[in-house]
């Protein structure tokens, strides 16, 4: 008798998983999903303790070695001739002789973070954006949806372009212009969930037992519309990194010591041909990170929609 | 079909009215001075209003309600951003705070350049990336499958810009196979008549400015068709998937049709309908890819015109290439979904 109610009450918990439970174990069994998770999960370790894994300041100038290649590529020769070990500069140095290992892993924190904050700063909006569109209605709607059509007007990378071309160069205006790109995606989700929600059954019973708009919509709305939100995020940042690399390759993003990727290409591209790691380096840094993120975005794709899954 | 045809081109009106104001206002949101930037900070107070009214700064933003009062409603919008509405209706975009080049006149002289370019980016695209995505979908789960989806994913993950610089130091300093940049070679004399490279030589039958023409494409056209490609391999696949799963090829293949023909006369042309759109929103992709890709291949097309207009600050030219190329966008996005009618007979517009 006990053992039986025992067994019930376990199936009872197994029934009783969650969608969000449910899709973790379908993610530990994601080799691409875990892969992409490690390698994120380096790249941010690695910046994160940049000043401890090479304590060298990213900016200090060496004249006397300026523009080495990767140092383990050179003869023992040479390394004497400099006073150099085989390991003193892996991924070689830049036209100041700055340290490129230590310029990839600060320019790192720099893509990471202004990707990162590019995109929650879009979905933020977007998803407060395309509530009210979709939840209100009216003329809020039509007014929020053209707004969305002119951005989406402009291809690609164009208004970013645009935007930090008008506000000056920085880092933070391209953080800004990277953000506002980003918004009618967001936009479009969310009020497309929204607007499939507000008549269902159980938001009009919750709003017929009196509960105010916001609490639907926090409650009730908001829940459902998760999933294709957080795919959407992870792919957005692979493709926020891609951007802010390519707004500091045109010169619109970070000034020139800071170490960014894009920065560090457009620097090394004059020179590609006596010095082709300058700007090999960042791009595979960057290409590893973005790789990183897609492959996530996809797995949690897989996991949050099993029926997508081919 | 025709009313629908023209219900979606006035639908773009407003869409271009809110990308034209979008554009105009963007520049004047951090109150940059065209007329301060061309006469430089010490010009005489004089010659620097002589400017402003020239180049018709001296009236209000948006709407002019001091001329109002004397001119009624034409006074009212006699106001900059009314000004450069109609002005660029007529097909005057402002000149070049610099060149005083008329910015429709450069932006036609680039045009070709980049189109030239564009398509044969998306040829790349479309002419590798469908047949991969179908092999990968028929081949789903093997070797063959999951290497092209890595493939596909990895071309979306690199910067352009930097596939761009390393094609270069491999296939043209390294190996010599190709020319690192332009679109023609400097010692070849050549003047075309559409500025369309290719076209213009085969239409004056001059093979060498052909050949060298197509040599010059290669290196942009792959960097700049890469992303396109990868988004068309997934697009294929998945779309060849879904169609393949579909009860009509179970059916087709039950009654005995040869394996070949299900493929072609049955999946495909369905599979096909979603790839139209990718392809048309790849056209996009690429407008904007041009601005790197030309930068990198110094190839003289609008993107390379803007991006040296951007570190300029030359305003007009930033204006009027946005403006210019949003809107192609924006019709190119138009054909993509009325191409629909005419390859889907399924969708009944009416």
């Amino acid at each position: 008798m006990t053992t039986s109610a025992a067994t019930a009450g376990n199936q009872d918990r197994v029934e009783g998983r969650s969608l969000l439970q449910d899709a973790f174990r379908r993610f530990r069994r994601h080799p691409t999903g875990i892969l992409g998770t490690a390698i994120i999960v380096f790249f941010v370790l690695v910046t994160i303790f940049a000043p401890v894994l090479r304590p060298i300041d990213p900016l200090r100038i060496d004249l006397r070695n300026r523009m080495l290649p990767p140092t383990w590529t050179m003869s023992q020769q040479e390394l004497e001739q400099k006073h150099l070990q085989r390991w003193s500069y892996p991924f070689g140095t830049d036209v100041q002789g700055r340290d490129m290992l230590v310029r990839v892993l600060y320019g790192g924190r720099i893509s990471l973070r202004v990707g990162l904050e590019a995109v929650a700063m879009a979905a933020l909006v977007g998803t407060l954006l395309g509530l009210i569109a979709g939840f209100f209605g009216g003329w809020l709607d039509t007014f929020i949806v053209w707004f969305v059509d002119i951005l989406l007007a402009f291809p690609g990378i164009l208004l970013a372009i645009a935007i930090v071309a008008a506000l000056g160069q920085s880092l933070l205006n391209a953080l800004i212009a990277i953000s506002i790109t980003y918004v009618p995606v967001y936009i479009r989700i969310v009020r497309s969930v929204t607007l499939s929600l507000r008549e269902s059954e159980y938001v009009q019973a919750a709003r017929a037992l009196g509960s105010r708009s916001g609490r639907v919509i926090l409650a009730h709305v908001l829940p459902n519309g998760l999933s294709p939100l957080m795919v959407q995020l992870t792919l957005s940042i692979g493709t926020a990194i891609l951007d802010v690399a390519a707004l500091g390759f045109l010169g619109l993003g970070a000034r020139p010591p800071t170490p960014e990727w894009g920065a560090m290409i457009s620097d090394g591209f004059g020179r590609f041909r006596i010095a082709p790691w300058l700007s090999i380096v960042p791009g595979i840094a960057i290409f590893f990170s973005v790789v990183g993120f897609n492959l996530l975005g996809d797995a949690i794709r897989d996991v949050l929609d099993p029926r997508l899954k081919r | 079909m025709f009313s629908y045809f023209i219900r979606r081109l006035l639908g773009l009106l407003p869409v271009l009215f809110g990308v034209s104001l979008l554009v105009f206002t963007i520049p004047r949101v951090i109150g940059s001075d065209p007329a301060r930037i061309m006469l430089g900070e010490r010009a005489s107070p004089e010659s620097y209003q002589r400017l402003r009214l020239e180049l018709g700064l001296d009236v209000p933003y948006f709407l002019n309600f001091k001329e109002a009062r004397t001119n009624g409603v034409a006074g009212l919008f006699d106001a900059q951003y009314p000004n450069f509405l109609r002005h660029a209706l007529q097909g005057d975009l402002g000149k070049s705070i610099f060149s005083r080049i008329p910015v429709v006149t450069s932006l036609t002289h680039f045009f070709p350049a980049t189109f030239e370019l564009t398509m044969v980016a998306m040829f790349i695209a479309v002419v590798l990336g469908v047949p991969l995505g179908i092999l990968a979908a028929l081949n789903r789960g093997t070797v063959i499958d999951t290497t092209l989806m890595f493939v596909a994913l990895a071309g979306v993950s690199f910067p352009v810009f930097w596939l761009g610089i390393i094609m270069i130091y491999v296939f043209a300093v390294g190996l010599g196979w190709l020319p690192p940049s332009g679109r023609l070679s400097p010692t070849l004399i050549f003047h075309g008549t559409t500025g369309f490279y290719v076209l213009d030589a085969i239409l004056q039958g001059r093979w060498d400015v052909l050949w060298n023409a197509i040599r010059h494409l290669i290196l942009p056209g792959i960097a700049l068709g890469t992303i396109p490609l990868a988004i068309i391999v997934r697009m294929t696949r998945s779309s060849m998937l879904e169609v393949l799963g579909q009860d009509y090829i179970r059916t087709a293949r039950a009654k005995g049709v040869e394996a070949r023909s299900v493929i072609n006369k049955h999946a495909l042309r369905n599979a096909l309908l979603p790839v139209v759109t990718v392809i048309g929103l790849s056209f996009g992709q690429l407008l904007s890819g041009a601005i790197l890709t030309e930068t990198v291949f110094a190839w003289p097309g609008i993107g390379r015109f803007v991006y040296d207009a951007i570190s300029a600050r030359d305003y007009p030219i930033i204006q009027g290439g946005v403006l210019f190329v949003a809107t192609m966008f924006v019709i190119v996005n138009m054909v993509v979904d009325l191409s629909y009618a005419v390859i889907d007979p399924r969708i009944q517009y009416t």
